[in-house]
């Protein structure tokens, strides 16, 4: 993929910040959102646990959070 | 109906006291003692504990398997401050690929220690079944909101096993706005790893010397050796932006920057010397660059349908080791009755090899200034299948299963095998089973 795209990804996120003032919900309108299963990640713990596997099995980690060091894993 | 309401009173106050005890230790850890309000038998408050634990299994057909306990403690005060404590213990054992290719007879292998062999039969893709490790790690996080519409967060991370000790640090500031519908964050993180592997550092691309015995001669090994240990350190750097869409979606973008610096090497993997008929000469241990830059950007959404919820993200990620990854995660959600509810999960992974990467070296052709043959760098295509099934106990506590199957499956990066390589399985596949209990209380 080459440099153009990567940096149009960037930039495409930092757009839509400046567009959302016409997104989102009223304080009263969070009835789905407040669900603990609606959370970006709702199951840490499972998360943690992946992370962990792929971080010591594949070339890439992070991404969501921190890639970070950490472990030894083989 | 008078006994079953007695034993489900009796199970309850025994849930309020394994809960009670971990409070107390907990407290007593952080050298507190307020926060024993759990004792009461009132309803749980905000500004009690809640705690999450798991227990994981993973396990791949011939080679690793590795057993995890984690439990997270975490108590959100009044002023929606949160302290949160993470335990997580695990413990390996099995099997690793060594980098060697498989040949038509035995191959015998050095272990890393330096003490003592291991044999490969013939045919076999060369497993070092050296591999036993208990790791613990801790963590500690504290989240509060800074001035309004800013929260910060701070933690540490401390991660030891026998031969490996990780320190870390992070920090982070999310900015809400747009009443509270979009939020910015900026993260930091700093990792220090310390390796001190069994028998040493080997020297790039040195010889694999002939193992040593109890009162042998280990000059061999020792000349192998350039250190006792070595060490690395992570930066990372990373922007986030999370938007609510409407009342039934929201989505997250990410941009992380990762400097890793140090020893990047896997002392305990070789590469195979080959002659031009595909026959092994000799082991040579692999050497990786000393800097990795890594960068990705995350996208994800979940949006919620009447009863369902659709979760599915996406990261590409690009290192200047010429590793290019793309990552697509998918979880629905699917309540049932009870509030227990159905799970599954489809991930798929797709990685380029790093430009050193190579199953084997050829004899007579210059050795290369870095080189590896981890399939681990290689190209490679992997897919997770899997379905969680949750329940919430009458006590209101949830408990949950998963069981996921991992498939990776390894690819010629272009490397043509000579001779009787040709007929040796060089990218073998790689099939996990992982299975997981989760409680919350």
């Amino acid at each position: 993929m080459n440099n153009k795209f990567k940096y149009s990804l960037v930039f495409s996120a930092v757009t839509l910040a400046s567009g959302c003032s016409s997104l989102g919900v009223e304080p009263w309108e969070r009835d789905l959102l407040a669900k603990k299963q609606m959370a970006l990640t709702a199951s840490p713990i499972d998360s943690a646990l992946d992370d962990h596997i792929y971080f010591s099995k594949e070339a890439s980690s992070g991404g969501k959070s921190f890639g970070g060091g950490g472990c030894g894993c083989n | 109906m008078q006994l079953i309401s007695d034993k489900k009173i009796n199970n309850t106050v025994n849930k309020k006291s394994i809960k009670a005890a971990l409070t107390l230790a907990t407290t007593a850890l952080l050298g507190s003692v307020q926060g024993a309000t759990a004792n009461s038998a009132e309803p749980l408050t905000e500004d009690t504990w809640a705690f999450d634990s798991a227990f994981l299994y993973y396990s791949e057909a011939d080679r690793v398997s590795a057993a995890e306990a984690i439990i997270n403690a975490k108590k959100i005060y009044a002023d929606e401050s949160i302290l949160s404590l993470k335990l997580t213990i695990d413990a390996l054992t099995g099997a690793s690929a060594n980098g060697g290719v498989a040949q038509s007879n035995v191959q015998t292998f050095t272990r890393p220690s330096g003490k003592g062999d291991y044999d490969v039969k013939a045919g076999d893709t060369p497993l070092d079944d050296t591999f036993h490790d208990t790791r613990v790690q801790f963590n500690a996080q504290w989240t509060q909101v800074l001035i309004q519409n800013y929260t910060g967060s701070a933690g540490v991370h401390l991660s030891k096993e026998y031969d490996y000790l990780s320190l870390g640090v992070n920090g982070n500031l999310a900015y809400d706005f747009n009443k509270k519908n979009s939020t910015f964050s900026f993260g930091l993180s700093y990792f220090q790893d310390t390796f001190e592997p069994e028998g040493g550092i080997p020297k790039p691309f040195a010889s694999m010397p002939l193992a040593y015995h109890d009162n042998g001669d280990k000059s061999g090994h020792d000349a192998s050796r350039q250190s006792n240990d070595d060490g690395k350190t992570t930066t990372d750097v990373m922007f986030g932006f999370t938007q609510v869409i409407n009342r039934h979606m929201v989505t997250q973008f990410n941009y992380s920057y990762s400097f890793v610096d140090g020893y990047l090497t896997d002392p305990f993997k070789i590469l195979s010397l080959v002659d031009d008929d595909g026959i092994v000469q000799d082991y040579l241990y692999e050497s990786r660059p000393d800097e990795r830059i890594k960068q990705s950007v995350f996208a994800q959404a979940k949006y919620h349908f009447d009863e369902t919820i659709l979760d599915v993200s996406y990261r590409y990620m690009w290192d200047d080791w010429q590793i290019d990854s793309h990552t697509v995660d998918t979880r629905f959600y699917i309540p049932l009755d009870n509030g227990s509810y159905l799970e599954p999960h489809f991930r798929f992974y797709q990685q380029t090899a790093a430009e050193f990467y190579q199953p084997f070296i050829m004899q007579g052709k210059a050795i290369p200034e870095f080189a590896s043959a981890d399939y681990r760098i290689g190209d490679m295509t992997a897919y997770t299948v899997g379905l969680k099934y949750g329940m919430k106990l009458s006590d209101g506590n949830d408990l949950s299963f998963r069981l996921e199957y991992y498939r990776q499956t390894p690819e010629s990066a272009g490397h043509n095998a000579p001779g009787a390589l040709a007929g040796m399985e060089l990218y073998e596949n790689i099939d996990a089973i992982i299975a997981q209990v989760s409680y919350s209380f």
